[in-house]
């Protein structure tokens, strides 16, 4: 893991105290509302629903067990004892109070964590894969080069106020994890005659007006990513949209400029980044990847798994990947209990789950955006003590990629934005599909909900996805099929006529009987889609 | 009729204007006709107050209670933790 030297220390360190001066001032009445909003947003501070909300950066979802832990203690000191993973590998948190929130923030300094870049028209936290340096199809850890990002992005003057938000994703596997073709860039590290860089995507999103990103770079070199990168964004800077909020993402810019302009004026722009030496030596990307060389790996460890505990067994099938050594595996704790909320662990929770880190995952969690959590270094040998003391504590739901892992954004209960629920339709699903018994049946499926437009619940990238609407005071749930956000990425399509609450979870059996009824060989539920077309499951949903 | 509402600015809580100051309560909210934005105006200048604005509400049972469904979210918390609510027995879809 990447560890702060003095100067990052320095730097969050000195932002906290900034931070506590703004808000002082705000309490006082020297600062107005419209003045503070657009300081405490740079500090990940957002007036939601019903209170303040804060959401801290996780970059590319990386923690420690200490990291963790503090996430566990914040949520337990500050807020109401619990938190909320997010789709960005981030966490928010739902009742701060902005007179604590200073002293929140320099908690989470303590442990080399903020809340910057967590809002505002900037470059935003970086994502990346869960199984990032653990995979055994991957070409490198693509950990060192988000980081580079990070370190790079971190207060980039040119950068801080772009049109838009910026999402920027980085991958280094064929198996996305990372729904990379949906952001705003991003990049696929490949090795080309023994060289390390990346294909480059740029204008990808989901949102109101969902496009998948285009390829505008084949290979760049990993010595000339960063002004590569800063090329793509100084295009966007000169044209975005800044005069239509709602057309200001790079995405909408690519589409109207067309990719092969937007990659002439690019390569035209790096051509010259080249001439300015402003990439960082390589020397510091090696500083930072050897932060994230491999763990001391044992030796000799026994791939054999003890599976006479059924329970046990349903768990390693469904929540265990395998990993790039012998002896250990990938296990993945789901957030996602049945009746639960999407995403939500408590402070006990938490503490738990560093705990475990530090003494099964060589001191590392990860944070998927499907808002699970991942071990990345556990032993075989270790799984079964593990499985036991996560179902202890309600964190071993057997269910990661099943109709019931549903990603699922805070919705009206929570969030000023929405126009309608996502938890509840949530619960309801996963009630429904656990009392009738064909979750396993059904296998992978891909269920995201969004309670708005906004599509933080990467609707548009479910096999299923559900999108809800306020119909004249009303909310109404709208489905689309045939989402993706891995390396087959697609955008699903709306059925037709949206659905109630109740409704909405007859029409999710209604189409998933018909694929069980249509499904040939190894199909998943989106093959079955894919190969059958719209017409069937609208005639089964409306016939 | 008309309801002030809005967030005390040093916890962040939700609050209605009850006539003579603030509430977490819904149901002592008070109608404050056409008087909305001059309130909020002279509370926000004096922080008790932040972001406040005028919803459209309706007389109930217990009280006055906003027409849209996301105001009565706000005023009885996530109807998905009960054990958070304010007042879990605000009807959240309209009758």
């Amino acid at each position: 893991m990447y560890i702060y030297d003095t100067f990052d220390q320095s730097m969050v360190n000195t932002r906290v105290e900034e931070f506590r001066d703004q808000a002082a001032r705000r309490l006082a009445g020297t600062l107005t509302e419209e003045q503070f909003r657009p300081l405490r947003l740079m500090n990940g501070l957002y007036l939601q629903l019903h209170a303040y909300m804060l959401r801290v950066a996780i970059p590319y979802g990386t923690l420690s067990g200490k990291q963790m832990r503090m996430l566990g203690a914040i949520a337990r000191k500050y807020d109401k004892d619990y938190g909320h993973f997010t789709t960005r590998q981030n966490i928010q948190y739902n009742w701060i109070k902005l007179e604590e929130c200073a002293d929140l923030l320099a908690d989470l300094a303590s442990v080399e964590m903020h809340a910057i870049q967590t809002s505002g028209n900037c470059i935003r936290n970086i994502s990346s894969d869960q199984y990032a340096g653990v995979s055994a199809d991957e070409v490198a850890d693509p950990r060192p080069w988000a980081e580079l990002l990070r370190q790079w992005s971190s207060f980039h003057p040119e950068f801080t106020y772009l049109p838009r938000k910026f999402k920027i994703a980085v991958i280094a596997s064929k198996e996305d994890r990372a729904a990379m073709r949906l952001h705003d860039i991003g990049l696929e590290l490949v090795e080309r005659d023994g060289r390390i860089g990346a294909r480059v995507f740029v204008g990808g999103g989901m949102g109101r007006t969902p496009m998948i990103a285009p390829e505008i770079r084949d290979f760049v070199t990993e010595d000339e990513i960063i002004s590569y990168v800063e090329a793509c964004l100084r295009v966007y800077n000169r044209y975005g949209r800044r005069d239509n909020k709602y057309k200001a993402r790079i995405k909408i810019l690519v589409h109207e400029m067309g990719a092969d302009e937007y990659r002439r004026q690019v390569e035209e722009e790096f051509a010259h980044m080249k001439t300015l030496g402003l990439d960082p030596p390589i020397a510091e990307l090696n500083r930072i990847r050897a932060h994230f060389a491999d763990p001391a790996y044992e030796a000799g460890l026994s791939d054999d798994i003890d599976r006479s505990d059924p329970d046990f067994a349903l768990w390693l099938d469904q929540n265990v990947a395998p990993h790039k050594r012998p002896g250990y595996a990938i296990a993945t704790i789901s957030l996602k209990p049945v009746g639960g909320i999407p995403g939500d662990a408590s402070s006990a929770q938490m503490e738990l789950m560093a705990d475990l880190a530090e003494r099964y995952s060589m001191d590392e969690l990860r944070v998927t955006h499907a808002q699970n959590i991942v071990l990345p270094y556990v032993k075989k040998a270790d799984l079964y003590a593990l499985w036991q003391e996560l179902d202890g504590a309600g964190l071993a739901p057997a269910n990661l990629d099943l109709i019931t892992d549903i990603i699922a954004c805070p919705g009206l209960d929570y969030c000023s934005l929405a126009n309608a629920r996502s938890i509840p339709v949530a619960q309801k699903i996963a009630q429904r599909f656990t009392a009738n018994g064909k979750e396993k049946a059904i296998g992978e499926l891909k269920l995201k909900i969004s309670g708005c437009i906004n599509a933080c619940g990467h609707h548009h990238a479910g096999h299923i996805g559900i999108l809800g609407v306020d119909r004249k005071g009303t909310e109404n749930y709208q489905l689309l099929l045939g989402g993706s956000g891995a390396e087959d990425t697609s955008l699903g399509t709306i059925t037709g006529p949206g659905f109630d609450e109740n409704g909405i979870v007859d029409a999710i059996e209604k189409v998933t009987d018909l694929y069980l009824a249509q499904r040939e060989g190894g199909e998943r539920f989106l093959d079955t889609y894919r190969r059958l077309g719209m017409a069937p499951f609208k005639e089964v949903i409306y016939g | 009729m008309k309801l002030l509402t809005g967030n005390d600015l040093a916890t962040g809580d939700v609050i209605w204007w009850t006539g003579k100051g603030w509430s977490r309560h819904v149901g002592d909210a008070v109608d404050v006709g056409a008087e909305g934005d001059i309130i909020a105006a002279a509370e926000s200048a004096a922080r008790r107050v932040n972001v406040a604005y005028v919803v459209d509400a309706e007389p109930g049972t217990n009280g006055p209670l906003p027409l849209h469904i996301k105001e009565r979210i706000r005023a009885s918390g996530p109807t998905v933790r009960a054990d958070l609510a304010i007042n879990a027995e605000i009807p959240i879809v309209k009758a």
